[in-house]
Parts: structure tokens; sequence; C-alpha cells
């Protein structure tokens, strides 16, 4: 594991918000690294800093200071336009408010990232199908999110983030709006991805959606407070099934 | 493909809100419409201005005399004292003259052995016919020798010999002109109605006669002038400036009336290739009226785009953050909401195009006026309201285009 190269690689960084005249450090000073093939659970009270932190990873935002490496690219050298491939080649979003686009139907939805991709794709209506067996949706093909319940929803946004074989998945509090047994369902779902090689980042803070991660980080403050391994990863997953 | 991204969300941006769509586009409509109307008049008008200078000639001038002061009151046209066959002789002997004829016109009822009819009689040289770009048809024009003796003699227009012998065979009969009794030696070749002196007249409804025998039978004489004429009518040489002729015809007259210098004339010249083209400037000043209103309108809608298109942008402030997480570059934004803008204006245009199209026709019945819609002028209305929306979509697209990321994500 030690001679891999880390996926995600972040050095020093810190991120410092200016509110009127006072600064708020919402990272202070970060150093951390993501193996290809972890699934990274991050949590922390709100404020702590998880979500600036998933906005440097994502590629949507740039640090006050440091420097982080993604798949082993200083994003710091990154244009706007190289940063926005980046996006759609290498990283796979899923957010809280699943952010579809309630005017197109799940099949449209998914297939979006395919057609912004800059590398020519064979057949993107059949990479879209695929996605959307991935996730058990093949039959809701042509509902809009209005005709979805909320983990349908959800498992669509997956469906998306998946679609251009990212290699990593974010996920900010991709639960926070489903109820207890959607959010089984949904994290099982990154569990079987993860296993399949995709790196699963996800902020959390519930500690029932952290369970599913092989390593927990907690932040307070704007930096990392606990940095452990999860050996109970599996258990959460039978205990899901048994309740 | 990127290009299929941004048309197909345009359309479905176009349609999700048709309303407020229809109402922005208004001004496009109004902008495109005019601009239909403007160019259909305008090319009309050319048309029609063509059609006339060709038929009365563009080197043909009219003298007549002019009207005279009394106690500071302007008399009418003609006050003054006519010309005589003399002048018209003076003014045929210029070098630069290429035909000139002397003309008496007055109202005569004439009568066949079936028919009456009353009609204008054009009493004139034998040169009238150049001069006035009339050919005959059956029989023949009069002589010089006839128009000098008062030979009762007369060439009927197309109506008028249709009227007069409903069975044809007119050549050759006699009638009676205010009771002179007069053989018809020529009919005319039909010009039309609409065409050189007067709209909406029938030109063909006339009678040319020898100047003497109208003179003589019709008109009478004149008082103080021998021989007198009411007005004289010339065609410049080919290659001539009319211009020209104009000032040196103008010139020789003053001295034959005996004007002298610091005197205003007593007479006019009328260029009738000049005053055609005045009444198509009138045309064009509507023309350039409407072709103001037009730019305006297509101005202010193009505002109304760009006002509206600014309001979709912070409107879909998140979802443009959506797509530019999960991979848009700023172009594909930018494109996104340009195509948006082009289409709104397009689809106006279209709708103007169509409404425009209805003016014009209306216009067309109620003027009659001759109208042209050409394909230059429907790609020009349409590339307008393409060129609208490009402008004006370009400051609102650019801005989405601009957006942060993370900021646009979670605005709200």
């Amino acid at each position: 594991m030690s001679s891999e190269q880390p996926i995600i690689s972040c050095k020093d960084l810190r991120k410092i918000y200016k509110m009127g005249d006072q600064e708020v450090h919402a990272l202070a000073g970060v150093t951390l690294e993501i193996k290809q093939g972890e699934f990274v659970a991050i949590m922390g009270p709100s404020g702590s800093g998880k979500s600036s932190l998933m906005n440097l990873i994502g590629a949507l935002d740039r640090p006050t200071s440091g420097e982080m490496w993604i798949n082993g690219k200083a994003l710091s050298q990154m244009s706007r336009d190289e940063l926005a491939d980046l996006r759609n080649e290498t990283l796979g979003f899923v957010f809280q408010q699943f952010n579809l686009l309630a005017r197109q139907d799940a099949f449209h939805n998914v297939k979006l990232p395919l057609r912004y991709a800059r590398k020519p794709i064979a057949d993107l209506d059949a990479r879209t199908n695929e996605c959307l067996e991935m996730v058990g949706l093949a039959s809701r093909a042509d509902h809009r999110p209005m005709q979805l319940s909320g983990g349908q929803q959800q498992r669509v946004a997956i469906a998306r983030a998946l679609s251009n074989h990212p290699r990593i998945l974010l996920a900010d509090e991709p639960t926070g709006a489903l109820d207890t047994k959607t959010t089984a369902e949904i994290m099982e779902l990154f569990q079987n991805l993860n296993k399949q090689g995709i790196t699963v980042v996800v902020i959390t803070h519930e500690n029932e959606v952290a369970e599913y991660a092989s390593r927990q980080i907690h932040f307070r403050d704007g930096q990392i407070e606990i940095d452990s391994a999860n050996p109970n990863a599996g258990a959460a997953l039978k205990r899901a099934h048994g309740g | 493909m990127k290009f299929g991204v941004a048309s197909s969300s345009a359309v479905e941006a176009l349609f999700s809100n048709p309303l407020r769509s229809l109402l922005t586009m208004l001004g496009i409509i109004i902008g495109v419409g005019s601009v239909m109307v403007m160019m259909s008049i305008g090319e009309g008008a050319r048309a029609l201005i063509d059609q006339q200078i060709s038929s009365v000639g563009t080197n043909l001038l009219t003298v007549q005399p002019g009207g005279i002061q009394r106690g500071g009151r302007q008399m009418g046209a003609g006050g003054a004292r006519p010309f005589s066959e003399a002048d018209v002789a003076a003014v045929a002997e210029q070098p630069f003259v290429q035909a000139a004829t002397g003309v008496l016109n007055g109202q005569a009822t004439a009568v066949s052995e079936v028919a009456n009819w009353v009609t204008n009689i054009q009493g004139g040289n034998a040169s009238y016919f150049t001069v006035n770009n009339w050919h005959v048809a059956e029989g023949r024009e009069f002589t010089e020798q006839e128009s000098q003796s008062g030979a009762a003699v007369a060439v009927l227009g197309k109506t008028t010999a249709t009227n007069l012998f409903p069975n044809g065979d007119a050549v050759g009969q006699r009638i009676r002109i205010n009771s002179v009794p007069t053989e018809i030696i020529g009919i005319l070749e039909s010009k039309g109605g609409g065409g050189g002196g007067g709209m909406g007249q029938d030109r063909d409804d006339t009678i040319i006669a020898p100047l003497s025998m109208v003179r003589n039978r019709i008109t009478g004489g004149n008082r103080w002038v021998a021989r007198h004429v009411q007005r004289i009518q010339f065609l410049v040489q080919d290659g001539y400036d009319v211009m020209q002729a104009q000032d040196e015809t103008s010139t020789m007259i003053r001295a034959r009336r005996r004007i002298e210098a610091g005197q205003a004339d007593n007479f006019n010249i009328i260029n009738f290739a000049d005053m055609i083209k005045q009444r198509a400037a009138a045309t064009e000043t509507m023309s350039t009226l409407l072709a103001f209103t037009a730019a305006v309108s297509l101005i202010v809608g193009g505002v109304g785009v760009m006002n509206i298109m600014l309001v979709s942008v912070t409107e879909r402030t998140r979802e443009i953050g959506l797509r530019m997480a999960i991979g848009a570059r700023g172009g594909d934004i930018l494109i996104q909401f340009l195509v948006e803008a082009v289409a709104l204006c397009t689809l106006g245009g279209l709708i103007g195009m169509a409404i425009g199209w209805i003016g014009v026709f209306g216009y067309a019945q109620v003027s009659k006026a001759p109208m042209v819609v050409s394909p230059v002028i429907i790609f020009t209305a349409l590339g307008a309201a393409a060129s609208v929306g490009l402008i004006f979509g370009f400051f609102p697209a650019r801005r989405a285009a601009q957006l942060d990321p993370i900021q646009a994500l979670r605005y709200d």
C-alpha cells in the first residue's frame, strides 16, 4: 500500500474567507493522502472545514495557500478549462440536494457529463443505460426527477456521477435528505462501487453513514482531529440487513 | 457535440416559459416586421420608378409659361405669355435637341356612327409621337405638313378607339370631333395605365391631332400670340447632360422673352424624370422612417432579450454550477446561453416576418403600389434578428460562463 502513489494528495491546505473585517480560517493547514481504492468518510461538526476540503478536492474551488494533487497533477497549475476537464473525466459528484435538471428525464440527466466530454465516447446512449442499470433504475429512464422518490433521484445522481468512468466519487452529505432505509441502500451502492475500484470520499455527520467507510477522518476547526481506519466497515452492511 | 447540448437546452428553455419568451420577442417581432415592410416598400418603389422612367424617358424636358405676379399674388401656372411655334422652332434648333414639339390640349367630344366619347385631345407637331414615346399600332402618324396646315386627321389611343368603334376597323373611318369631321389615320400602341403623367389615369384614353387643327377647331387662338402653343416638349440627345440642356434652353428662352438679368423667369422647365424621382423621394422618406423604427425596435428588443437573459442566468445559477461541476467548460456555458438568445430572436424574427408579410400585402392592396418580397429581404430580416440575439446575448452569456463553479452551485 505504501508504495502506491496517492490518488488525492493535499499539502498544508489553507482556505481563508473574508467575512467583513474578520478572516475565517475554514481550513487551517490540512495535509492528507488518499490512496486509490479507499473508502473515506470525512466527519465533523458544521463549520469544521469538511465541505471546504471537499470543494478543493473536487476542483470546484482554489485554496488560499498550499498545494494539492489529483492523480499526480498539481491543481494550482491548471487552467479553468483543464479543471473542468478534470471534473468531467476523473471526478464524479454526488450532492445532498441531488442537483438533477428538473426539466430533463433520468436518461438525459445521466447522459449530460458524456455530452460535455472532450474525449470521444463510442456509444453515449449505451453507456447511459449501463449506468442506469448499475443503480437499478433502467426502467425509470424516461422519468423526470419530480416523478421519482428521493432515493431514486439520488441514484440517478450517482449514475450521472459514474457515467464518464470517474476514478474518484465525491459525495457531500449524500444521504442528508433521505430516510434511514434509503440511506442504507445508497451507502451499500457506494460500497459496491468502491469494491469495483472507485475511490469514494463521503462527507457526513452521521456515524451510521461513516460506518460504511474503511477510513474515518474527523475535522475540527479546520484541521484533522482524528484519522483512523475502520475495521468494522463490513459490519454496517450486515447490521443494515439485519435491521 | 457541445453545440448539441446547447441547442437542446435552448429550445427547452424557450418553451418552458412561453409567455415570457413571447413578450421578450415582441420587440424583435416588431423590428423584423418593420424591416420586411420597409425593404418591400423600398424595392417596390424602385421598381415603379424604373417602370415610369422607362415609359417617359429620362431625357424629356417640358417648357411651359410660368405664373405671373400681380399685386403680390401668384397667378396660376400658364398665366404668363404663352409660347409660339417660333419658340418651338428655336428650341428644336438647339444642337443638343433630338426632337421638339409644341403641345395644345383640350377636351373633345368625339362622335362615331355608333358611339360618342368625351376625352382629351392633344395637338402636336409630327415629332409629338417621338417625343412622347408613342408608337402607332395601325395606320400612320400625321406628317409635319399636316400639322402645319391643320389637316382634319387624328390618331386615336387604344381606349378611345375601342369606345368609338367597338367592332374595330377604326382606321380610315370618319368621326366628328367637336362637330369637325375628321379622318382617323392611326391607332396607338397601348401604354397601359399608371405610367408617366399621372398615376391611375388611362394614358390610352386620348386623341392626338395636328397642332393647327387643335388650335383652329378646338382650343381657339390666343389674343396676343399668334400660332401659340401651351407648352414645348423636347428630347435631349443621348449622352448630353440633361441639366446642362435645361440651363442652356433656359438662357435661350430668357433672351427670346427679353427677361433681364436679375428678373425672375416667367416660364418653367420641367424635368419629368426629376419629378418622378421627387415622388420617389417621398416613398424613400417613408422607407427611411420605417428603417429607423425597425432599428429602434430591434435595439429595444435586443435590450429586452439581454434583460431576460440576465434574469435567466440568475435564475439558473445553480444549474450553471452543476453543469460546471460535471465538466462543462466556460465556453460550453457561453454557447448554451448564446444559442438560447439567438434562438429566441430567430423565432421572434420568424413571427415578425409572418406579420410583416401580411403587412406588405395589406399595404400593396391599399396603395396599389408594387411591393417586392425577395429572398434577400427574408435573409436580411432573419439575419438582423439573429445578429441582435448574438450581440445582446453575448453579455449575459459571458456572465454565465465566468461564474465561479462553487459559488454558482451554492447560489440560492
